[in-house]
């Protein structure tokens, strides 16, 4: 198919390869988005490379840094009377104290999957004595479509719709990783589809501040092969730079229109990831101008369940590339994708449930 | 989560449009875009095209790396 096969050229692939190799020095990367995770491991990318360059997983799942408060939140809006929450499939399974969205279904709550915001937008239209509360993760990438139906609700008047936006923003989670600092990365493998939307000049402040090298990379073989390659020979320069290798679907200013959008319903602020904690200025949060549209006013006066954590689940430190899922005593024992303790075994892009599926055992 | 994913459209009617990913047709939301035209090739991430995609660029790419001399 185009724009897929091309990219997975075997031979195009050896020779980036052996580029890759011919540098000889060790290297740490970090991968942010969990397209990536999944496509290192589906392609066997980790095993091709020499085992003195490593890459890691980071923040780059939005069902797993959602924190387990907000699952909670979410939790306590779905049992509310005469409403429909609808969220994308990954959340349904992620566990907290008072069970899962998958559960509340099971209790009798009308939860239901959708693929898009405009399909939840859809359904409120149809059950126009209903309360449609679309519960909205995501980065970047996905923001400016809640955005946009955020719009569509207000001009068709559409007031049974609510958002429960979880948005979070990616490059202030890599600045704190990077300011955590406890693991030596060397170079980001920037997320892709998040840079179509903000370009490059977001990440500026990695290379600036830090001095640490950035390459914006697609999601086939030879797009991240091509990425570690940039990588390598800007360390071996001694040069940071952003540089963008998905340049078929990437440009420089990302996409000025669907940043428009994202921000004439969103304002910055503040929110708990799970694993990073609490950080200022990093959630979309819906202006007050559009606060009919906004769920959050809803748990206001609501009883809602403190959140716990399972103490042994270890997805914080999966989550800032500390730890790696086979270090957790749950793993595979008693955590695996049907029976998931934590929200990295949980989503397709977490880094748990990506080491269970493709890692040999 | 979320999977974006290429797809070539082949209607479009206003702000919507349906696109071909993967053989199987949908109904997909262009306004994140400007100038779309039938037969471009986007990226469609959770109904929305998100991004188009630039065939001389990725043609430049597989250029450039079809130059790196064997060892
Ligand atoms: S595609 Fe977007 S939301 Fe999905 S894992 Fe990558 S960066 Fe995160
Ligand atoms: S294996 Fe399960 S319990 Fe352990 S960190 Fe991953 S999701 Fe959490």
């Amino acid at each position: 198919m185009k724009f897929i096969e091309e990219f997975r050229d075997k031979e195009l692939c050896q020779r980036v390869l052996a580029k890759i190799k011919s540098y000889g020095f060790p290297a740490i990367f970090m991968e942010v988005c969990g397209t990536h995770t999944v496509s290192l491991f589906r392609f066997g990318i980790r095993q091709m490379l020499p085992p003195t360059i490593k890459v890691i997983s980071g923040p780059g799942c939005p069902v797993c840094v959602t924190s387990q408060q907000d699952i909670e939140n979410a939790l306590a809006l779905a049992s509310l009377p005469n409403t429909i929450l609808l969220t994308f499939g990954d959340m349904m399974k992620v566990p907290a104290k008072s069970g899962s969205l998958e559960r509340k279904r099971a209790e009798g709550a009308d939860v239901r999957v959708v693929y898009s915001p405009l399909d939840a937008l859809k359904i409120a239209k149809n059950n126009p004595d209903k309360l449609c509360i679309f519960l909205a993760v995501g980065f970047e990438t996905t923001a400016p479509a809640t955005a946009s139906s955020i719009l569509r609700a207000r001009d068709e008047n559409l007031r049974n719709f609510k958002v429960f936006s979880l948005h979070k923003l990616i490059p202030p989670a890599m600045r704190a990783i990077l300011e955590m600092g406890e693991s030596k990365i060397q170079g980001f493998i920037c997320p892709g589809h998040v840079s179509t939307i903000i370009g490059a000049k977001p990440y500026r402040f990695i290379p600036e501040e830090y001095g640490i090298p950035c390459v914006i990379a697609g999601f086939e073989p030879l797009d991240i092969l091509q990425a570690i390659y940039m990588l390598m020979d800007m360390l071996d320069k001694g040069t940071s730079d952003v540089k963008i290798q998905y340049k078929r679907a990437v440009r420089e200013e990302g996409n000025p229109l669907a940043l428009e959008i994202m921000w004439k319903v969103f304002e910055e602020g503040d929110a708990v990831w799970r694993g990073l904690g609490y950080l200022p200025s990093t959630a979309l949060k819906i202006r007050e101008e559009f606060s009919d549209y906004d769920a959050m006013y809803l748990l206001k006066d609501m009883p809602v369940t403190e959140a716990e954590e399972n103490p042994l689940c270890r997805c914080g430190e999966v989550i800032r590339g500390v730890a790696e899922p086979t270090e957790c005593p749950l793993f595979k024992r008693v955590c695996n994708p049907s029976q998931p303790i934590g929200p990295c075994m949980v989503s397709s892009e977490g880094t748990c449930s990506a080491y269970y599926k493709y890692a040999p055992s | 989560m979320c999977l974006g994913v290429p797809a070539r459209i082949v209607k479009i009617e206003g702000k919507e449009a349906i696109a071909e990913v993967g053989g199987i047709r949908r109904e997909i939301s262009i306004e994140l875009l400007n100038d779309i035209k039938e037969g471009d090739w986007v990226i469609v991430h959770a109904g929305f095209a998100i991004s188009k995609l630039d065939e001389e660029e990725a043609d430049t790419m597989l250029n450039i790396l079809s130059h790196i001399p064997e060892e």
